[in-house]
């Protein structure tokens, strides 16, 4: 069993005492106290146990963090950390009107928009769109294949 | 910015930290990025953007070149769109 579950000992010494079932048996008592525990903690904290699939099938960057909890073992504070300053930094770099470029995923660009009529669609009037910056994501060719595979 | 710059930032700002391991950060988060794109699903990152899967109708195209038509298949594709606080910080940087 390892310390890993060492605050469970307990549960295990006293299921020992009162009901003397066979090591075992016990050890089956044990396993399903703890995937019951985690289950509960899970649900009180708004997760899946199953991983970071939850809210529909929207991730966001608690499931992300969640993610490098169990890919990387982290603590749920740097993941969290991590997750944000990834971020954090990704924008710091657009808005000052750079590129951020990730090989097998994808570039992210700003683009410079010309003033552009539009038009209200809902009083039909016609308005100027300034012109504005924006950004534009543009996939790899590996997310591209894998997106459209993934969803035949 | 490249992927690699990104890592050496962060591991300049996580000296307790070796390089292979914000690597392996970097990865998994876009691999989990990815992987919830390729089972039809939705990332949502407050503040910088939703990423999101579009389908595509099939649809005849041309061959630019030849003129001749060919038959395009339907297909599903990446869909990025920047979140509001990204969306004004970026527009900003062009008025200042």
């Amino acid at each position: 069993m390892g310390c890993r579950f060492g605050s469970y000992v307990a549960v295990l010494r006293i299921r020992h005492k009162t009901y003397g079932h066979t090591r075992k048996f016990q050890y089956i008592v044990l396993t399903a106290k703890i995937t019951r525990h985690r289950f509960f903690v899970n649900a009180l904290r708004g997760r899946s146990s199953m991983g970071m699939q939850m809210s529909g099938n929207t991730l966001t960057r608690a499931g992300l963090a969640e993610s490098l909890v169990s890919e990387v073992g982290l603590s749920r504070q740097d993941s969290s950390d991590f997750v944000d300053r990834v971020f954090e930094l990704m924008s710091d770099e657009l808005a000052q009107g750079k590129s951020v470029k990730l090989s097998s995923f994808g570039a992210f660009h700003v683009r410079d928009k010309r003033q552009r009529m539009g038009r209200n669609p809902k009083t039909g009037e016609e308005v100027a769109i300034e012109p504005r910056r924006v950004v534009v994501f543009k996939s790899s060719q590996v997310l591209k294949d894998r997106v459209d595979s993934g969803n035949k | 910015m490249i992927k690699s710059e990104l890592i050496a930032q962060l591991t300049e700002e996580n000296p307790h930290l070796f390089q292979r391991d914000i690597e392996r950060i970097v990865a998994s988060i876009f691999e989990e990025i990815t992987k919830a794109l390729e089972s039809g699903g939705r990332v949502e990152l407050r503040g910088f953007g939703a990423f999101s899967v579009r389908h595509r109708a099939p649809r005849i195209g041309r061959n630019p070149k030849s003129g001749e038509s060919v038959n395009v298949p339907a297909k599903s594709v990446p869909f990025f769109k920047a979140g509001k606080e990204l969306r004004q910080r970026v527009d900003a940087s062009m008025r200042s």
